[in-house]
């Protein structure tokens, strides 16, 4: 399970990556880096800025061989991708959403403070553990 | 490396130095936490000992073998001759004195808190090497300067430091020594931490002269007694003017370091003292200093200090902004981007003990949470906007960075319930997760909403379809609930398990509060009331519960509730498949209004199993025209009476009379049908369910359907097809009678009206009568 947060456009970069297992890694960003894409054509398809909640949600990425990336788009076009293996008993969607949302959440009170700025790597230890803990769920 | 040649007393020297170093008893390898001690105690500065570890290949290594540290002790040596680093001084300086070492166990501290604090300018080996101890960092560092001003005479320090010197070593050295750390100012990390409190302790130290002892048990309540002979000494010899370019309180600072100075030795009487067991909690009068900086920065002490300001007043404290950050993260409590008072202090009281080495916690220590009871203010719509995303249906959307326009006063238990709360995340998710309501409301909402489009009343939880009055009871109360019943549910579900964040149960209440607010603008009988909400909030949960058990026929969900057709319009009426017949039944429970109960109509009367019912609900249809006394000449109602006739499975009359006779001869079936059109229209619901949209006829429409009605009634019996027509054509009926009984119903108050008039009229004219 790897969750990773993407900053916003153009640069796209990875403000945060953090994988349970630690092995692999490399293919787990591999992975978040293609997805990116097909993040990307989700939100134009989308058309007009749209707030619901539920847009925000994108839902199944794509699934590959071994695993289903899961991706979430913030207002601000930070993007939020989490890999999940497919051999974990399948989480359900309502499962991912409230991952997503947690993380949204902390990733808000990230940005509330005024010493990040944004765009900065995420290194909050508040954050970490969040993160580590619902990952730990998870597997 | 070249072979290292060692002198006799020299060997002696560093084996009985590896061997303390060697704690592991590994005779090959010296632990790296006693040899950066041991470093630490060489007094050099941190660049030096870094060039020393380069040199004898400890970094190459990873770890100190022996011939590793025994270079690394001659380059020490070299070192504090003031000779230059270099691999080939190792052989060549001759007499070479011995490496002093601080060895007694104070300065271990001391060094332990200088390696700390030079963590964050060296972290290349040394954080690896050695997780400061946090137990360990202890007061010294600054806390010291907490103290008030008890000037002491640099004697008491020159004294404490002279048994610092290690025995081989003449005090002329030491000396020397120091006077390379002031060649290096910028080494001084040591510096820093001192420094760092400068300018903030400075003008409190000034202010509080006297109280030095207030402050002392905090720090030392750390265990191993914290000895700041190596402290104060490096205090007194660096140039202050180190100091003053470091911090604008220039003028203070001598005072400050002064302070220090006497403060760490007053610290060493007192650190075998009492030990208070909350190294964080705040005194007075750092209280009062923090109340004061507040002030600079936010004159109104209700008041907030906005994240930009903060960020200035704490960015001057010179911490990393990574610590900074970290800081703010425990002390915002309500995650609002803006510093209350408390939280201030909180931060500002972190800042401090970082500065005095003191490890960050990973949560906020209880005795700095911020006291919502004594605070005029508590965020609470943050968290509301926060509850709002993770419900996804709550109407707030405040920002974060949004200071909350009205914080609420008192939430006594959430003082409580925040440790619960902070650590409780998982739980909230897990539980709305369980829950799953929010998929089961959806559902719901989705196949309510066409049907009952009058009434903004949408119940998500089906209702069991169980002949009880305590479903009624259920159903009314859902009624209530249903409006907010989407976007709070899941919300009172999750109560019971604190959510996450801290002002869960007070967003409960908003929440609760205002999506009932907005829930109900439409709905007519029930006002937003909170405390209904609560009981329909435990009712609701309670549904929630018990809907996942409700195997029974596919429910639909109820109409609304009778207590609704007070209010009820002609319109609702149409809607329901009711018939009079129902509301008739719903009459009898709510006499002056025409309830628009939802019961099955009378195309129940085809219902094969409860034709007993059919005549139940015929004995009640009855009643109606009994309840417009003397109106026997209403046009449609005669055609009422005419349908009802016809509609009546076993009954054929055309009058009132006969009806009324038939009421009377049933007299013991208006027992009956109380319960049983409950269950009746609960258990054909899900016929009428489909039924629903299709009632909006006229009662134009009516003699048409009559006129169909006679042939109804045959076809019970007859195969499917031929009932469900019937069933059709009946609901159909039913939808139309409903009309027809609301209308009569508005006729009957009419004449009700007319008729008191007359008998005032007749009252009025008797007397004249009598005359």
């Amino acid at each position: 399970v790897l969750v990773s947060i993407i900053s916003s456009p153009p640069q796209n970069y990875p403000l945060y990556i953090r994988s349970v297992p630690t092995e692999n890694e490399l293919k787990f960003h591999y992975t978040v880096h293609t997805s990116l894409d097909v993040v990307d054509e989700k939100i134009s398809a989308m058309g007009k800025a749209l707030v619901d909640q539920r847009e925000l949600y994108l839902g199944l990425l794509y699934p590959t061989e071994d695993y289903k990336v899961y991706g979430y788009v913030t207002n601000s076009k930070v993007k939020f991708v989490m890999v999940v293996d497919s051999s974990n008993t399948a989480l359900r969607d309502n499962e991912i959403r409230s991952m997503f949302r947690k993380l949204h959440n902390s990733y808000t009170d990230i940005m509330c403070n005024p010493f990040y700025n944004p765009g900065d790597r995420i290194h909050s230890r508040a954050f970490d553990n969040m993160v580590n803990s619902m990952m730990m769920q998870v597997c | 490396m070249e072979g290292l040649t060692l002198s006799e007393a020299e060997q002696r020297y560093y084996c009985d130095l590896f061997s303390y170093c060697d704690t592991e008893s590994t005779k090959k390898v010296a632990s790296n936490g006693r040899v950066l001690e041991l470093f630490r105690a060489a007094q050099l500065p941190n660049d030096v000992v870094m060039q020393i570890m380069e040199l004898c290949g400890a970094t190459r290594l990873g770890y100190f073998g022996r011939s590793q540290f025994y270079i690394a002790l001659k380059l020490v040596a070299v070192a504090q001759s003031g000779l230059p680093l270099r691999v080939e001084s190792l052989n060549t300086v001759k007499d070479l004195p011995l490496p002093r070492f601080v060895v007694s166990k104070n300065e271990q501290e001391s060094r332990h808190t200088a390696l700390y604090s030079s963590d964050a300018d060296n972290p290349a080996s040394y954080s690896g090497v050695i997780p400061p101890p946090p137990g360990r960092i202890q007061v010294k560092k600054g806390s010291v300067s907490h103290d008030a001003v008890q000037q002491r005479t640099s004697t008491d320090q020159q004294e404490s430091t002279s048994p610092v010197v290690s025995p081989q070593q003449s005090p002329p050295t030491s000396p020397h020594t120091w006077r390379k750390h002031s060649r290096h100012p910028s080494g001084g990390n040591n510096e820093r931490p001192l420094a760092g409190p400068g300018p903030f302790w400075a003008p409190f130290s000034e202010a509080q002269p006297g109280s030095s002892t207030s402050s002392d048990p905090i720090w030392s309540g750390h265990s191993p007694p914290p000895h700041q002979e190596n402290w104060v000494s490096f205090a007194d010899t660096p140039p202050t003017s180190a100091l003053l370019a470091m911090h604008p309180a220039s003028v203070q600072d001598q005072t400050t370091v002064r302070t220090v100075a006497s403060a760490t030795t007053t610290n060493e009487i007192r650190r075998q003292s009492s030990s208070y067991d909350d190294p964080w909690k705040i005194t007075d009068e750092q209280r009062q200093y923090y109340v004061n900086q507040f002030k600079t920065i936010q004159p109104d002490l209700n008041g907030f200090i906005p994240g930009s300001a903060a960020k200035e007043f704490f960015t001057k404290s010179k911490l990393p902004i990574l610590e900074l950050s970290h800081i703010w993260e425990l002390s915002d409590f309500d995650k609002d981007g803006a510093l209350t008072l408390d939280e201030f202090c909180a931060a500002f009281h972190l800042v401090v003990a970082r500065k005095n080495g003191y490890d960050l916690p990973e949560k906020l220590p209880e005795s700095l949470m911020p006291k919502l009871i004594d605070l005029e203010d508590s965020t609470v719509i943050p968290v509301i906007s926060e509850v709002g995303e993770q419900t996804g249906e709550v109407g707030y959307s405040s920002s974060p960075a949004e200071a909350p326009p009205s914080k609420s006063p008192s939430m006594p238990s959430l003082n409580q319930t925040w440790p619960e709360l902070n650590q409780s995340s998982e739980q909230w998710e897990t539980f709305s997760e369980r829950s799953s309501s929010s998929q089961t409301l959806t559902q719901f909402d989705s196949n309510i909403a066409p049907a009952d489009p009058d009434t903004a009343i949408v119940h998500p939880v089906p209702i069991r379809m169980t002949p009880s009055k305590i479903h009624m009871q259920e159903m009314e109360l859902k009624r209530t609930g249903s409006d907010h019943a989407n976007p709070t549910s899941p919300l009172l579900v999750k109560p019971p398990d604190l959510p996450e964040e801290n002002k869960m149960s007070s967003s409960v209440k908003f929440t609760a509060g205002n999506t009932v607010t907005d829930g109900y603008s439409s709905s007519d009988s029930y006002a937003s009331d909170p405390e209904q909400i609560g009981s329909t909030v435990t009712r609701q949960r309670s549904h929630s519960g018990t809907s996942p058990d409700n195997t029974a026929p596919p429910p639909p969900p109820p109409r609304p509730h009778p207590s609704h057709s007070r209010s009820s319009s002609l319109d609702m009426n149409r809607s329901f498949s009711v018939t009079p017949g129902q509301q008739q039944a719903g009459v009898v429970a709510y006499p002056p209004a025409v309830p628009p109960r939802p019961q099955p109509s009378q195309g129940a009367g085809p219902h094969v199993h409860r034709p007993v019912d059919a005549e139940g609900l015929i004995a009640h249809t009855s009643t109606s025209p009994q309840q417009i006394p003397e109106q026997p000449n209403f046009a449609d109602f005669s055609q009422f009476e005419a349908f009802a006739v016809s509609g009546v499975n076993k009954e054929e009359e055309d009058e009132i009379e006969t009806h009324s006779e038939v009421l009377q001869g049933k007299g013991t079936t208006p027992l009956a049908p109380p319960p049983k059109p409950i269950r009746r229209r609960l258990k054909s619901e899900d016929e009428l369910r489909p039924e629903a949209e299709e009632h909006t006829q006229k009662t134009g429409v009516i003699a048409a359907v009559l006129a169909s009605q006679p042939s109804i009634p045959r076809s019970v019996g007859k195969d499917k097809k031929a009932i469900q027509a019937s069933i059709r054509r009946n609901k159909e009926t039913n939808t139309v009678l409903a009309r027809l009984n609301s209308e009569l119903q508005q006729q009957l108050k009419d004449v009700l009206e007319e008729r008191i008039s007359l008998e005032v009229q007749l009252e009025q004219l008797r007397p004249f009568s009598h005359l």
